[in-house]
């Protein structure tokens, strides 16, 4: 049932004068988490930019319950907190919210082994495609030639196709989301929470800060991401494989904006614009995101079994 | 009551059944597997109504053990050496989010070169993160004080984690008899779980956000007051635990024919019933000797320790581990206790990587040590090497 803005609720959820910078992806999105799934919500929040933007205790700039936990341990903890929901009768969203380090570098290990295990918890990877929060160093999701700061010439390496990763250890749910398409974000949640078992959601989030543009292009520069194919949204659910309403036009490159046109409005693509070597990696890295989908719409996960 | 041969693993199995733990993480490590491998039989069999999390590991058995605390069960995981350093962050974690959780610690070795024998490194390097940490000498205390450890820990007064080391192999892997009492007796002794906070959407609690420098200092403050008030609290439940089921073992240090004895031999695990062969032997030698086994690492027993050893002639320490460029750590800490009385001291390194040591070796260490203080009066020597005999010369060339 496609969601109507009007049916959602109007509570606050980021509170005024928390710690985010202006523009902030991560606020939006935890937005779109609580008006997803109402308050039935418990966070567990890994180091990371979200840490910082709840401010400082005893107060908080979220309207959410969360237990902040080390890098590493994510998912586990989840797991644990749900197991302990479990045994009470209780039946509680629990939520991880971490970042694309917490996700597909140092957390990875817990992150995987939750996913094998089927934990049931709902695992949201905010991918703003560095590590914002010591100050924009390169991540395994930092894409092709981007710019960081320990990355000063662009990123050498693609980035890591974790959405795939994530469907090839065969949970019941794996989605894309942006934070420029709320209504498809809110519905990939509520369809995630009411599948039992491993969730998880690589949500892309345009950090004004680490990627430089200004902070009122965000939501811009993330449907851009969508309009230019460098960030397809798909749902695989029980096996089945889709491209979302949202992005089943991009599948066609000549119906897609051009790709200039997503990076020239970001300042950590400059070795990319200057660079027609580093733009065709960068087009590479797309490509072969695209021939994943293609792959996966053609043979589907029956060609696993 | 009923009696039954367990190992050391298993009799900790079992109080954790008794416990009524809700959820268990762990992963499997020597020696400690056949601790989590039990429970995950009894949860199988359904004999212990919990949820078991076959976690990919350590890091994230402690993390799964607090997330579940911090949603309100009572959780339990155990490991060994390497398996608790590589959860030391979350040791740190759990003890700051002030989350009553028990662990147990088959104590081992550490790498390299790999070594699966007993030692007290892994659990030593521990002493610093805020968790209660104790240490039995047999199956039966091992049994005692994984049920006290609950009760300790969910203590209102206390609240921090406990850790319930036994020696690794000695104890985790051999039999002896181990006095069970029954469900309904645990259930009469063991209130339900107690704790500062729970995590759920109707709490609306957020737990280890960012806080100001000050509010930080005061949280650790509030550890250290609370290790305080640990002592209190063990000593309380050793007592009523004695009256519950029998046995009580004297609180924070266990005293071994102290009371009259001129030497006393500081010492802690399963090697103290070697030292109290020892002392007894020594007797026979005409020393009067007597040993203080630490029973709690952490608290560290600070007044027990001074009351009992301020006025003796000598006391002697026995480390199963090394902080190395110092001394033995229960050195340090003794030596810190005794400060400024006249007694004196010396500290021994022995038995690292489970090299035997018997209570001759204990003895005549005793008796070496006797002998320097009648000659030169006080005497202070920080750390000596008890080498494994073939490699004694070693220890002349050396001359630590
Ligand atoms: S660095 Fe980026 S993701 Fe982090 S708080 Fe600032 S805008 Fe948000």
């Amino acid at each position: 049932m496609p969601i109507r803005l009007a049916d959602l609720p109007r509570r606050r959820y980021g509170m005024p004068g928390n710690a985010a910078c202006p523009g902030c992806p991560e606020t939006m999105g935890l937005r779109y988490v609580k008006m997803a799934l109402g308050d039935n919500v418990v966070l567990v929040i890994p180091a990371g930019c979200s840490s910082v933007i709840q401010g400082i205790v005893p107060k908080s700039g979220i309207n959410f319950p969360v237990l902040n936990i080390v890098f590493a341990s994510a998912a586990s903890s989840a797991a644990g907190m749900e197991a302990a929901f479990e045994m009470m009768g209780k039946n509680y969203n629990v939520v991880v919210w971490a970042g694309d380090g917490g996700t597909a570098d140092i957390g990875f290990q817990s992150m995987s082994g939750a996913a094998e295990r089927n934990d049931n918890i709902i695992y949201i990877c905010v991918d703003n495609e560095a590590y914002m929060n010591t100050g924009i160093q390169r991540s395994g999701l930092t894409p092709y030639g981007a710019w960081t700061t320990t990355t000063y010439a662009g990123k050498t390496e693609k980035k890591k196709p974790l959405p795939f990763i994530m469907i090839a250890h065969n949970v019941p749910y794996v989605a894309t989301a942006s934070v420029g398409y709320p209504q498809d974000f809110i519905e990939k949640l509520r369809k995630a929470a009411s599948i039992k078992g491993f969730k998880y959601i690589h949500l892309h989030a345009p950090c004004p800060i680490g990627w430089r543009f200004d902070p009122g292009l965000t939501a811009k520069i993330a449907q851009l991401a969508v309009q230019t194919g460098v960030f397809p949204l798909f749902e695989y659910e029980n096996g089945k494989f889709r491209l979302s309403s949202y992005s089943g036009m991009y599948r066609n490159p000549q119906k897609r904006a051009p790709l200039a046109e997503y990076l020239k409005l970001q300042g950590r693509f400059q070795p990319v614009l200057k660079d027609p070597e580093k733009l065709k990696g960068l087009q590479e890295e797309i490509d072969a995101m695209w021939r994943w989908i293609e792959m996966l719409e053609k043979y589907g996960p029956q060609a696993l079994k | 009551m009923t009696m039954k041969a367990l190992t050391g693993n298993h009799a900790v199995s079992e109080a954790v059944k008794l416990a009524r733990v809700e959820v268990i993480a762990a992963y499997p490590i020597t020696p400690q597997t056949t601790m989590v491998e039990k429970l995950a039989e009894m949860v199988d069999k359904g004999e212990l109504e919990a949820k078991m999390i076959r976690v990919e590991s350590e890091h994230s058995a402690l993390a799964a053990t607090l997330g579940a605390a911090a949603a309100g069960a009572r959780a339990f995981t155990a490991t060994s050496s390497h398996g608790l350093l590589y959860m030391h962050e979350v040791l740190w974690w759990t003890a700051g989010a002030r989350i009553p959780v028990v662990m147990a610690v088959a104590a081992r070795a550490i790498g390299p070169p790999w070594n699966i024998h007993v030692e007290h490194s892994d659990v030593m390097d521990q002493r610093d993160t805020g968790w209660i940490i104790s240490v039995a000498q047999e199956n039966q205390e091992a049994f005692d004080l994984t049920l006290q450890a609950f009760r300790i820990s969910e203590d209102p007064r206390v609240y921090l984690p406990m850790i319930v080391t036994l020696d690794g192999f000695i104890l985790s892997h051999t039999v002896a008899p181990v006095d069970i009492p029954s469900q309904e007796e645990v259930d009469n002794w063991l209130p339900p779980r107690r704790q500062p906070y729970v995590i759920t959407p109707e709490s609306n609690v957020v737990m280890g956000n960012i806080a100001s420098d000050e509010d930080y200092f005061m949280m650790r403050y509030s550890i250290q007051a609370a290790m305080k008030a640990a002592k209190q609290v063990i000593s309380e439940v050793d007592l009523e635990y004695g009256k519950a089921f029998g046995r009580s073992y004297g609180g924070l240090v266990e005293c071994y024919r102290c009371d009259d004895a001129d030497y006393v031999i500081v010492i802690t695990g399963s090697w103290a019933g070697d030292a109290k062969k020892a002392a007894d032997m020594l007797r026979d030698k005409g020393v009067r000797a007597g040993v203080a086994r630490i029973r709690f690492v952490r608290p560290w027993p600070e007044e027990d320790l001074r009351d009992k050893l301020s006025n003796k002639k000598g006391v002697i320490v026995f480390d199963r581990s090394v902080s190395f460029g110092s001394y033995g750590q229960l050195f340090s800490d003794t030596a810190a206790t005794l400060y400024g009385t006249k007694v004196s001291m010396r500290g021994v390194i022995a038995g690292l990587g489970g090299v035997d040591v018997r209570p001759d070796d204990i003895m005549s260490e005793v008796m070496d040590f006797v002998g320097r203080v009648e000659e030169v009066g006080l005497v202070y020597e920080p750390q000596r090497w008890m080498l494994p005999k073939k490699y004694a010369q070693v220890g002349k060339e050396v001359g630590l």
